[in-house]
């Protein structure tokens, strides 16, 4: 499922980052790997960008840039 | 190193890991700020004393990769290679010990000689994060010093590390990482080719160059191949077959398996009992519960506004008294000089030229020292990552970033703000192309001392609905900023966008000496340039509006004009209005004057006559001369921006004065060249003066144009 329509407040784990290049590499030097867990904490007020925790750090990112990244929903989260 | 005698470290690590606040423990006020040579970005440097020998201490940009994709990272990993510090201090922070390492990883790759400086472990001990040391070391290959940098906790076993460390060399690098059988492979290969041709030999392990290679660095593969193309060519046909393959097979790019491998290094750093995280859940909290009401939908943008507007406030009210006492010392030199000198172009030039040039640029002194406090204060509790992060979407449509919110709002995008803060202020924006499409729009705010005149030209033909006016003006300041802004970044700063992947900084309680240090290092760096090129600028001006003189046979007729005068009843007024004439008449026989009078064929399009002219060329010098030169042009004297009604009632019964060129000389003023101060700082904020001089000509081009195209407009539909 991709990152882009998790809901304020969903948890899940980082399943693939696809995308290379710049924005690509940007994107894993920020912690966001495979593996690596995330839980969305909130929108601007515009809906974008996201912002979500990993690795007990906050990270925003925008919509469009979400969109390479797919995750797992956790069960029972 | 030339010299052993003083050791050379350099200081590098992710932003926010506390790299500045060791930096100013070690250095204290022995520190100098410039910049690296051919980029904008600063280059701090310091002395510290330990144990009674110098260390020089460099600041690196903070960074979280050593990639070539920013100017941040080329320009500390340049360095790294180029200056070859004794010892690097990677300022790692434990309370988030993945992301730091993961650029500790690359500084081990390139082989310096490295001391871990584990950072903010008060933090991550709240956190129940701890961390054993030794065995962070025995993985590493490197010594780790743990650290508090606020409270100078182990800085001086740091430094004695260090000085270990510079004695005994770097150790040789190990291959520590495994990058997978692929790129491990491709590297075995890609090695012992550059080593046997020597390629970068002498500065960079060939280990790096092999891997630089693989991951497509365009720096490392372009200067492979100045070397040596044929072979450089071999090089690059290899990493193309691992490229190919491993697009084949596991769907992914080599930059991205060697990232992931990095990861997977750190991890294993940490899964092998480095780390022991006890809970990991109250740090954020505080954080979360502001964010909740700090970003939210409806509270967010409003509390935004009330706090920006509060900065405002601050600054413009609070600075007033220190503007004031300025502008009276200035006075009172001036007044000095009036009576001390004796009459001549000397002492003309002192006063106008010097004293009024310099004071009025030392003027804006205090009001760039509390706007800067203002901003570090918002920066680093914290705030300033939110506004970026609630304004993002609407920027990001106009081709910039949410971190050019700031420089727009202080340049006056909440009318009376001033360009020069305002274009310092886009320092903390980092992606190139974002910055400089911001540099170029924040002028056309209206900054406090386009004001004057705007409430001037709205008195004298628009009464009726002086607020409403104003208030217009604001808004059409935003939406031309930034419609040009989207019009720059589709034609000459074309490109991607910079992404949005931002840390945001939990929220932190600023430390009184980091707010002063920001403070002055910014305020400092305008002071000196009040010093150079704009006392040359404003002496410039100041001939410009005063040279040639009158021809003596007009000086002698307005002498004989006086003469008349001494029969006459209002003897005093009389004399002032010669005064007057007799001033209008050498600015009108000045290289200003004349300047303005050639433009004049092509200004009446705008309708603007010579005398506007005259005022828009003072204007160049600072805006508030607008004022004052129109006065001087209409013979009314010197007139004080602050009482203008005389002008106002001249402008309004002038028969070259109507609504609509009153309304086409609102837009030139808004929209034409910047300032010189201003000029000066974007020359140096864009790192070059071809951007300073594109946007003087771009500006003034761009703002005739509206005006000309009001004017004739107007002028067609009769509304003149
Ligand atoms: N608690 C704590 N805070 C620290 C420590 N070192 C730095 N900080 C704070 O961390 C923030 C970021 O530090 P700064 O030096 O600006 O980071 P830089 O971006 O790496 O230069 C500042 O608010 C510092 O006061 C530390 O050892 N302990």
């Amino acid at each position: 499922m991709n990152l882009r329509t998790l809901q304020s407040g969903q948890t899940g784990i980082i399943s693939a980052v696809k995308i290379g290049g710049p924005l690509g590499l940007r994107i894993r030097e920020m912690g966001l790997v495979p593996g690596t867990k995330i839980r969305i904490t909130g929108r601007a007020p515009l809906y974008d960008p996201v912002k979500l925790r990993i690795n007990g750090q906050t990270l925003t990112l925008r919509n469009n840039e979400a969109n390479f990244i797919e995750v797992r929903i956790e069960e029972g989260a | 190193m030339t010299a052993k005698d003083s050791l050379h470290i350099a200081l590098a690590g992710n932003p926010n890991a506390g790299k500045t606040t060791l930096f100013n423990n070690l250095t204290g006020a022995h520190q100098h700020v410039g910049n690296y040579p051919g980029v904008t970005v600063e280059k701090k440097e310091g002395i510290c004393t330990h144990e009674g020998n110098e260390i020089r201490v460099v600041d690196l940009p903070g960074t979280y990769s050593l990639t070539a994709y920013s100017v941040e990272e080329l320009v500390a990993r340049d360095y790294l290679v180029n200056e070859q510090p004794d010892v690097v201090v990677n300022i790692v922070d434990a309370s988030n010990l993945e992301r730091n390492l993961y650029l500790s990883c690359q500084f081990l790759e390139l082989g310096v000689p490295l001391v871990i400086a584990l950072n903010m472990i008060d933090v991550a001990e709240k956190r129940g994060i701890r961390i054993d040391t030794e065995k962070l070391s025995e993985f590493t290959g490197v010594p780790v010093v743990p650290v508090i940098a606020r409270s100078g906790k182990g800085v001086n076993e740091l430094l004695k590390t260090v000085q270990k460390v510079s004695q005994t060399g770097a150790a040789p690098p190990r291959t520590l990482i495994r990058y997978g059988a692929d790129i491990d492979e491709a590297l075995k290969d890609l090695i012992p080719v550059l080593e046997e041709h020597k390629l970068l030999g002498s500065a960079y392990p060939a280990s790096w160059t092999a891997l630089k290679i693989l991951e497509n660095d365009e720096q490392i593969v372009a200067k492979v191949m100045l070397e040596n193309m044929k072979v450089g060519q071999e090089l690059v046909d290899r990493s193309e077959t691992l490229a190919r393959h491993l697009q084949d097979t596991i769907d992914a790019y080599p930059e991205t398996v060697i990232a992931d491998h990095r990861y997977g290094f750190v991890r294993s750093i940490l899964r092998q009992g480095e780390v022991t995280r006890i809970t990991d859940q109250d740090r954020l909290y505080a954080s979360d519960q502001i964010d909740k009401v700090v970003t939210n939908r409806v509270v967010g943008p409003l509390l935004m506004a009330a706090i920006l507007f509060g900065l405002y406030s601050f600054t413009f009210n609070w600075s007033g008294f220190l503007v004031d006492w300025m502008g009276m010392c200035f006075a009172f030199l001036g007044s000095l000089a009036e009576s001390a000198l004796p009459d001549g172009p000397i002492k003309s030039m002192i006063i106008s030229g010097v004293i009024d040039g310099v004071g009025g640029v030392l003027g804006f002194v205090p009001i760039i020292m509390f706007m800067f406090f203002g901003i570090a204060l918002l920066e680093d509790s914290g705030y300033l990552a939110r506004v970026a992060f609630m304004m993002d979407r609407i920027f990001h449509f106009f081709g910039l970033h949410g971190s050019s919110v700031m420089p727009f709002i202080i340049s006056g995008g909440i009318a009376g703000g001033c360009a020069v803060p305002g274009v310092m202020a886009v320092r903390t924006l980092r992606s190139p192309k974002e910055r400089m499409a911001t540099l170029l729009t924040v002028p056309f705010m209206n900054c406090g001392a386009k004001l004057p005149v705007l409430t001037l030209i709205i008195a004298a033909f628009f009464p009726a609905h002086q607020a409403r006016y104003m208030f217009l003006a604001t808004l059409v300041a935003w939406l031309v900023a930034l419609l040009v802004a989207k019009l720059l970044r589709m034609t000459l700063l074309r490109g991607e966008s910079t992404p949005f992947v931002m840390e945001l900084p939990p929220y932190r309680v600023p430390t009184l000496k980091g707010l002063f240090i920001h403070t002055w290092e910014r305020t400092w760096q305008y002071i000196k340039k009040a010093g150079t090129v704009i006392l040359g600028i404003s002496i410039l001006l100041w001939a410009m509006m005063t040279y040639p003189g009158l021809p003596s046979d007009k000086v002698a007729d307005f002498e004989a004009m006086r003469q008349q005068v001494v029969t006459s009843a209002d003897k005093a007024e009389e004399l002032l209005r010669i005064d007057q004439l007799e001033a209008e008449a050498g600015l009108r026989h000045s290289i200003a004057g004349r300047i303005g009078m050639s433009l004049e064929p092509i200004s009446h399009f705008a309708g603007f006559d010579w005398r506007t002219n005259i005022a828009l060329v003072g204007g160049f010098a600072a805006k508030e001369v607008i004022v004052s030169t129109l006065g001087t042009a209409y013979s009314l004297g010197e007139v004080d921006p602050e009482e203008t009604t005389s002008l106002t009632d001249r402008l309004a019964s002038d028969k070259h004065w109507n609504p609509v060129a009153a309304l086409a000389f609102l837009f030139f003023i808004m929209f034409y060249s910047p300032c010189f101060v201003t000029v000066v700082a974007i020359a140096k904020e864009a790192g070059s003066w071809k951007w300073a001089f594109f946007s003087m000509g771009f500006n003034t081009v761009f703002a005739f144009s509206m005006a000309v195209g009001i004017f004739q407009l107007g002028t067609v539909l009769g509304l003149g």
